[in-house]
């Protein structure tokens, strides 16, 4: 099938984005890698009557330094965030995530912002982006703000971006310390969405763990926080018992849905289990 | 419609489309180039595995204005002027990579993709790398040992990788 017409804007630039966005009429899209727009608007799930291609906006593309943080651009490709070496050094967390997600061909064209301002709740990176604190760096009509990864993801495939406003960068601290992370995804055949993720990033400090940040993916309509999990292992022993022990609670305050995948019941159990493991590689168990 | 120029296996074509054309449908409808198949409408199959400036992209997901300056390498580009076939092809031949053979022009445009990152990938790198490519005959085996003997052949010949646009 081929998608429904519709007019076609190339900017070169944030602000010739952001002004194409205003003047493209009621029903306008903006086009990151179409990875997952390309495939709604083949099936007519979508048809928009403009299309903005943020493909030429070369600013808004590759990877920098700014002392405690990492600014990754929202139309860095997956490819490009798993061979960055400032992401390698940095945020390995989000290239552990990366490399989960699609194929080799998917990851040439989806770009990291793509992917969370589309907010899947089974995809991998708006966890990651919630685990690691991020911010997003977003650009409107009125000039640009900030908005933390915690307001980002609003509900099912929604987020805080308002009419107009466009995806420009994203914040991620450097984690300071002695950090472990581990991505640890559960799906049963090959490029599939995750049936339940897990993200962590553990800080341990004289044989205790003494920060860990989990983030989950698919246990509700937005990416969330293990809060209860993080606080039991706040101090804890660096200890397989003591992490198993935590993961016990890593689907408290989850609201998960039941599909073709797997049942409410089984994503609770599965986020326990692969927090524990998760939690385990992280903290070099 | 939108004018839009690229070079396909070579040769450089500048053509009028309307912007809502899929990348594959422009080479097969417009340009001729059939050897690029669609195997879906999900962006799962991988059939339509095309090089869009050295790197695999699934043609029935990118748009052809997105095309718009790029270089293209298809399934048809890859075998020398005289007919020798690219060391890929040749592999999936010799092993018995295929049975229907529609999936074949994605997994050896995949598969080349894979060994310019990975010149040696074992058995699960190889199944890894061509993750985004489906077969419903072979069950994979001889396409595994296919690329594997290409990756051997390629490794001892390091002159042979693709030259598209220098064959034309
Ligand atoms: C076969 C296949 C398998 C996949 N498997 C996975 C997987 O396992 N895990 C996973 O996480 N993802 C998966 N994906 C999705 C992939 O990660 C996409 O790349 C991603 O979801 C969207 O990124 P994109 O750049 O292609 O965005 P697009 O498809 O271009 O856009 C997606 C949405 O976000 C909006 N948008 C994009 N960029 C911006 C911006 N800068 N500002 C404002 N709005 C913006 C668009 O308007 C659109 O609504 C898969 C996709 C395919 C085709
Ligand atoms: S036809 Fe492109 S992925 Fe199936
Ligand atoms: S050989 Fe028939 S689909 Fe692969």
């Amino acid at each position: 099938m081929i998608p429904a017409p519709f007019e076609y804007v190339r900017p070169t630039t944030v602000e010739e984005a952001v002004q194409a966005v205003a003047e493209g009429g009621e029903d306008v899209k903006i086009m990151a890698g179409g990875q997952s727009l390309i495939p709604v608007m083949r099936l007519r799930l979508a048809a928009p009557e403009t299309i903005v291609d943020l493909g030429r906006v070369a600013e808004m593309r590759g990877v920098r330094d700014e002392g405690d943080a990492l600014v990754i651009g929202a139309m860095t490709t997956h490819a490009e965030v798993i061979t960055d070496p400032l992401i390698a050094q940095h945020a390995k967390l989000v290239a552990e995530a990366t490399e989960t997600v699609a194929d080799r061909q998917t990851r040439r064209r989806g770009t990291f912002g793509g992917a969370l301002a589309h907010a899947d709740p089974a995809g991998d990176l708006p966890a990651v982006a919630l685990a690691l604190d991020a911010e997003l760096v977003v650009a409107g009509p009125g000039g640009r703000r900030t908005v933390p990864a915690s307001e980002f993801f609003v509900d099912y495939l929604t987020t805080a971006l308002e009419e107009g406003e466009v995806l420009v960068e994203i914040r991620v601290p450097k984690l300071a310390g002695d950090w472990g992370v581990r991505y640890e995804k559960f799906n049963r055949v090959a490029q599939a969405w995750s049936i339940v993720a897990v993200a962590a990033a553990v800080r341990r400090e004289n044989g205790h763990i003494a920060e860990a940040r989990i983030g989950l993916t698919n246990m509700g309509p937005t990416p969330l926080r293990a809060s209860a999990t993080e606080a039991a292992l706040s101090g804890a022993a660096a200890a397989p018992d003591a992490v198993a022990s935590a993961a016990r609670s890593a689907a408290e305050g989850t609201s998960p849905s039941s599909d073709l995948n797997a049942q409410a019941d089984y994503r609770e159990h599965l986020v326990q289990v692969l927090t524990r493991r998760a939690v385990t590689a992280a903290a070099g168990l | 419609m939108t004018r839009v120029s690229m070079q396909v296996d070579g040769v450089t074509y500048t053509d009028e489309v309307e912007p809502r054309t899929l990348l594959v449908h422009h080479l097969r409808e417009a340009l001729g180039k059939v050897g690029t198949v669609v195997g879906c409408d999900t962006s799962n199959c991988g059939a339509c595995t095309v090089h869009l400036d050295g790197q695999a992209v699934k043609s029935c997901t990118v748009l052809a204005v997105q095309a718009d300056g790029a270089e293209v390498t298809t399934i048809e580009g890859i075998a020398a002027p005289d007919g020798t076939l690219h060391p890929v092809q040749k592999a999936f031949h010799e092993m018995h990579g295929l049975q229907c053979g529609y999936c074949t022009p994605g997994m050896i445009m995949a598969s080349i993709d894979l060994l310019k990152e990975n010149p040696d990938p074992s058995d699960t790198e190889v199944r890894e790398g061509i993750e985004g490519n489906l077969c419903r005959c072979t069950g994979y085996q001889n396409i595994v040992r296919a690329v594997q003997q290409a990756a051997g052949e390629l490794s001892g010949s390091a002159a042979t990788p693709e030259t598209t646009g220098a064959q034309a």
